[in-house]
């Protein structure tokens, strides 16, 4: 017991030399949902211009947790988090500060950050129908037309209990109320071809090989899709379908953003601050943007060629706020139709 | 045994109390005390140190849930406790087919590739689930070559025009799982079928038991233990994956607890569900105590003669070769294929200095977690065996419930503790010295090294205690009669007897550090990985192409240990 003791003390040493943590005033710590290729460009761009140094913890679950457990000595400084939903509940958690800041306030658009200044959003991405170029005819489709019987045994998409779909379901209880929602989900569920499994990828490829005609997923797949290299047999997938951006003449198409919230025990507060400043600026939104095909938040900042290919669109004006608070009525909702189990 | 008689008389539940009472007032003579002190504080030690994340899980399910549950009882636990079950029953029942009929057949038999089989057998146990899904779904979706070939036969033009199993799906997860972890049933099997004694299986071959007799009313009763004890392991792996269940978009109940935690942000309710289903395994694993306990076999000699064997011909051969080549072709063949196809058009995204500094990360972590893991669950099933009372026992078995419990739930339970133990450290260390050291058991590992033993105690303690009972108690009488202290005892006749079974304990706990997932996702520190989070992160971008080379290093690796625990067992036959 006591050799295990002492080499436990041992590798825990090694550990911290290897695992480089300090508490320097000029590094800023992040925990991100993020993937680290898609803010590594940003953060060596904030090294360079500022001298302050980052370090990273990826995860896809469970970060709150962590943060919230690590209390007062978090060396956690920023979350970086993606959907409103999630940074909203993060919120309640009491794991943010607000910040308040001029710069954020006039790059990020006052639907995309939080009442409170507890969140901000940084990209945004587009609920749509991407719908096969062969066996769909109408240019244009409305979130509410989906339960139509016309599409029964025409739609594919991923799981109800998924954070995006919650967002868009939520949403129409937004628009609609909890009532007719139900209706519309018992309807869409009705129209499904498939019982709900795989990502949004994989649903563009199920309307490629024919299971489906319309699928629903996030605008940057496409970008995704067409610029794979790796595995050219995307491009094909992506070739079949079009983008219709959904309600687009009316109430605008539902967006969801990524963001980013200041913990409230962060360690580096000031820097981390400007950190948050520096990815609201023109020059990070147009990298962040770029990496995942998504939109800035910021204002005359132009999404990529690629992306600006799609088309343009209205995006859905109402608050994110509010469909983050509708979030969890969403997800009954899903549970109460059995929305996975697929049609029949 | 007087001594350890004594103990044992003292360790019923106020016996214990008063024992700790005396000497805690010093009214103990030493010489009494000699091993049992010791061994009583090592055991609440090492007790307490494994079940404090499931007693924080406890704690966390007495808070409010809010008001999940009226919803969560209408709607989705019912099905998900159905889905559970089916898939507990299916991927239970296949490993054993799977598992037991390989064993006896590599065992027992003699047929062509019967040497080779006899490793090669264990290779799923390399390949984490969520791999094998990927792997499975590669292969059988529309894009891939099996419907691509049915398309091309019948000249089909879209999915529309056939009709083809959807590999998403509960059967397909049954499949899929049980393919990988057959395996942890044919290794016990085998191990048992080695050591059964073989003047058992003569006598009833002498008395005109042909085979088949040999096999259902000798062998198999014989093995039932092993074969429990390794159902139960792959059962509870199925239990708590969420890799796998997540990407067929099967809904089981470690679903609902993620569903409840991260959806409805309720960590109380998922932690609710989570005890609830650990009630369900203690049950479960009580059940199977039951069941052994009519039936304990030791043997009385060391040496093993060789096993009568059966010689296999014509289409009974192949018959053979086929039941023992399928699990492999499915378990390994298919996806290790599929990763080196990756690996060898994309080497270049793939071998890199990420790659080299999580593989030293995922090396160390792995081989310090299996030594402690090992010394410290021998050391449990030890003491349980000595101090022969009921209570002991009973709470020696709850260490190797961390096990049973999804990773990252355990990684929450993990979490809560340590994080708190380091905030104690963190504010004494800055009232106290003034120094400023942050979370040092988290960020440096410790919390991670930590996780693995508790996780994978079940491994190194169930080895170590199958090991043992098979040891005859005739032995360590023997021993302390001729003047051994227990301590002795254990070193020169206990350990290198259990050797092979400590050995092959250590090394499961070494494979499955190296695929570990959710507890180091959760629990490392800054801009640290290992191979398993490398292949986790690409895959999480849909590049698993770029991770395929970190996931076949774990497959790799984990070969190593399936040899030499292959090698161990056979060793072990000859004694």
């Amino acid at each position: 017991m006591k050799k295990s003791f002492r080499a436990t003390v041992c590798v825990a040493a090694l550990m911290v030399s290897s695992a480089s943590v300090s508490f320097a005033a000029d590094e800023v710590n992040i925990y991100s949902y993020r993937q680290p290729f898609l803010i590594e460009p940003l953060l060596e761009a904030f090294t360079k211009e500022t001298g302050i140094l980052t370090n990273l913890i990826f995860a896809n679950k469970g970060l709150e947790t962590r943060i919230k457990a690590e209390g007062e000595y978090s060396p956690a400084d920023l979350l970086l988090s993606t959907d409103v939903g999630r940074l909203q509940a993060a919120a309640q958690q009491g794991i943010a500060q607000p910040v308040v800041s001029d710069t954020l306030k006039a790059n990020i658009p006052a639907h995309f950050r939080d009442g409170d200044n507890q969140w901000f959003g940084l990209t945004s991405r587009a609920r749509v129908v991407y719908a096969s170029k062969e066996r769909v005819e109408q240019d244009s489709i409305t979130y509410e037309e989906l339960s139509d019987p016309k599409w029964q045994g025409r739609i594919c998409t991923r799981s109800g209990q998924h954070d995006y779909t919650i967002g868009l379901i939520a949403s129409m209880i937004v628009h609609h109320g909890a009532e007719e929602t139900k209706t519309w989900l018992e309807g869409v569920k009705a129209n499904l071809a498939r019982r709900p499994t795989g990502n949004d990828r994989a649903q563009v490829k199920a309307v490629y090989a024919g299971e489906c005609d319309i699928a629903l997923g996030n605008t940057y797949y496409m970008g995704k899709m067409q610029t794979n290299d790796k595995e050219p047999e995307q491009k094909q997938w992506a070739e079949s379908v079009r983008i219709l951006f959904p309600n687009s003449d009316g109430r605008g198409t539902h967006v969801n953003i990524s963001g980013m919230l200041l913990t409230k025990h962060a360690p580096n507060r000031e820097s981390a601050v400007k950190l948050m400043e520096f990815l609201s600026s023109e020059e990070a939104q147009q990298i962040y943007a770029e990496g995942n095909f998504e939109y800035p938040v910021k204002e005359g900042v132009q999404p990529s060629e690629l992306v600006m290919s799609w088309g343009s669109f209205t995006p859905d004006s109402v608050e994110l706020s509010k469909i983050a608070d509708a979030r969890k009525e969403a997800s009954e909702l899903v549970d109460i139709v059995d929305f996975d189990a697929g049609a029949n | 045994m007087t001594k350890s008689n004594d103990a044992a008389s003292a360790i019923t539940t106020n016996g214990l109390i008063s024992q700790l009472k005396r000497w805690l007032s010093g009214r103990v003579s030493p010489r009494v005390m000699g091993t049992s002190r010791v061994a009583l504080v090592l055991l609440a030690l090492i007790l307490l140190m494994v079940i404090a994340p499931i007693l924080s899980l406890v704690v966390i399910a007495f808070g409010d849930a809010g008001d999940v549950w009226p919803h969560l009882l209408s709607t989705v636990l019912p099905r998900s406790v159905m889905t559970t079950i089916w898939l507990m029953l299916g991927v239970g029942s296949l490993t054993a087919l799977i598992g037991v009929s390989t064993a006896w057949l590599v065992t027992m038999c003699r047929f062509p590739g019967r040497a080779l089989f006899q490793w090669a057998l264990l290779m799923p146990l390399a390949i984490p689930t969520y791999i094998v899904a990927y792997a499975a779904v590669d292969m059988f979706d529309y894009s891939g070559p099996a419907q691509s070939l049915i398309r091309w036969l019948f000249g089909f033009q879209s999915a529309r025009d056939y009709w083809f199993p959807e590999v998403r799906s509960l059967p397909g997860s049954i499949l899929v799982m049980s393919f990988v972890l057959y395996p942890y049933v044919f290794l016990t099997t085998r191990a048992t079928f080695l050591m059964q004694s073989a003047c058992a299986l003569d006598v009833s071959r002498t008395l005109g038991a042909g085979p088949v007799r040999l096999f259902f009313a000798v062998a198999l009763p014989l093995a039932r233990p092993a074969i429990v004890v390794g159902v139960t392991l792959a059962m509870m792996e199925c239990l708590n994956d969420i890799g796998a269940v997540e990407f067929f978009g099967v809904k089981t109940l470690t679903f609902s607890v993620y569903d409840t935690w991260l959806n409805r942000a309720s960590l109380a309710g998922a932690a609710q569900i989570s005890t609830v289903m650990l009630l369900v395994v203690l049950l479960l694993l009580w059940l199977e105590r039951r069941g052994r306990r009519e039936q304990r076999f030791t043997t009385t000699t060391r040496r093993y003669q060789s096993l009568p064997s059966f010689r296999l011909g014509g289409w009974r051969a192949g018959l053979a070769v086929m039941a023992c080549a399928l699990p492999i072709l499915i378990g390994f063949l298919l996806p290790a294929s599929i990763l080196m196809r990756s690996v060898f058009f994309h080497w270049r995204d793939n071998l890199n200095a990420d790659f080299l500094a999580a593989m030293g990360n995922s090396l160390f972590l792995a081989s310090f977690a299996a030594v402690l893991t090992a010394l410290l669950g021998t050391a449990l099933a030890y003491f349980a065996r000595t101090q022969k009372s009921a209570l002991v026992s009973a709470v020696t078995r709850l260490s190797s419930i961390g096990y049973a419990v999804p990773g990252t739930v355990l990684a929450v339970g993990i979490l809560i503790p340590v994080a708190q133990l380091d905030n104690l450290i963190a504010a004494s260390m800055r009232d106290w010295f003034g120094l400023a050291t942050g979370l040092i058991l988290i960020s440096s590992g410790a919390a991670m090294l930590y996780a693995y033993c508790v996780r994978f105690m079940a491994m190194s303690y169930g080895a170590g205690e199958t090991g043992l009972q098979r040891i005859s108690p005739n032995l360590e009488a023997a021993s302390r009669t001729l003047g051994r202290s227990s301590w002795r005892t254990l070193v020169e006749i206990d350990l290198p007897l259990i050797r092979p079974s400590l050995i092959s304990g250590a090394l499961l706990v070494f494979v499955d550090v190296m695929k570990e997932l959710p507890a180091t996702i959760l629990l490392r520190p800054f801009n640290f990985d290992t191979l398993a989070t490398l292949v986790y992160g690409q895959a999480s971008l849909e590049a698993f192409e770029k991770g395929a080379l970190a996931a076949l290093t774990i497959v790799a690796v984990g070969l190593v240990p399936v040899i030499l625990l292959s090698r161990t067992s056979s060793r072990s036959m000859q004694g």
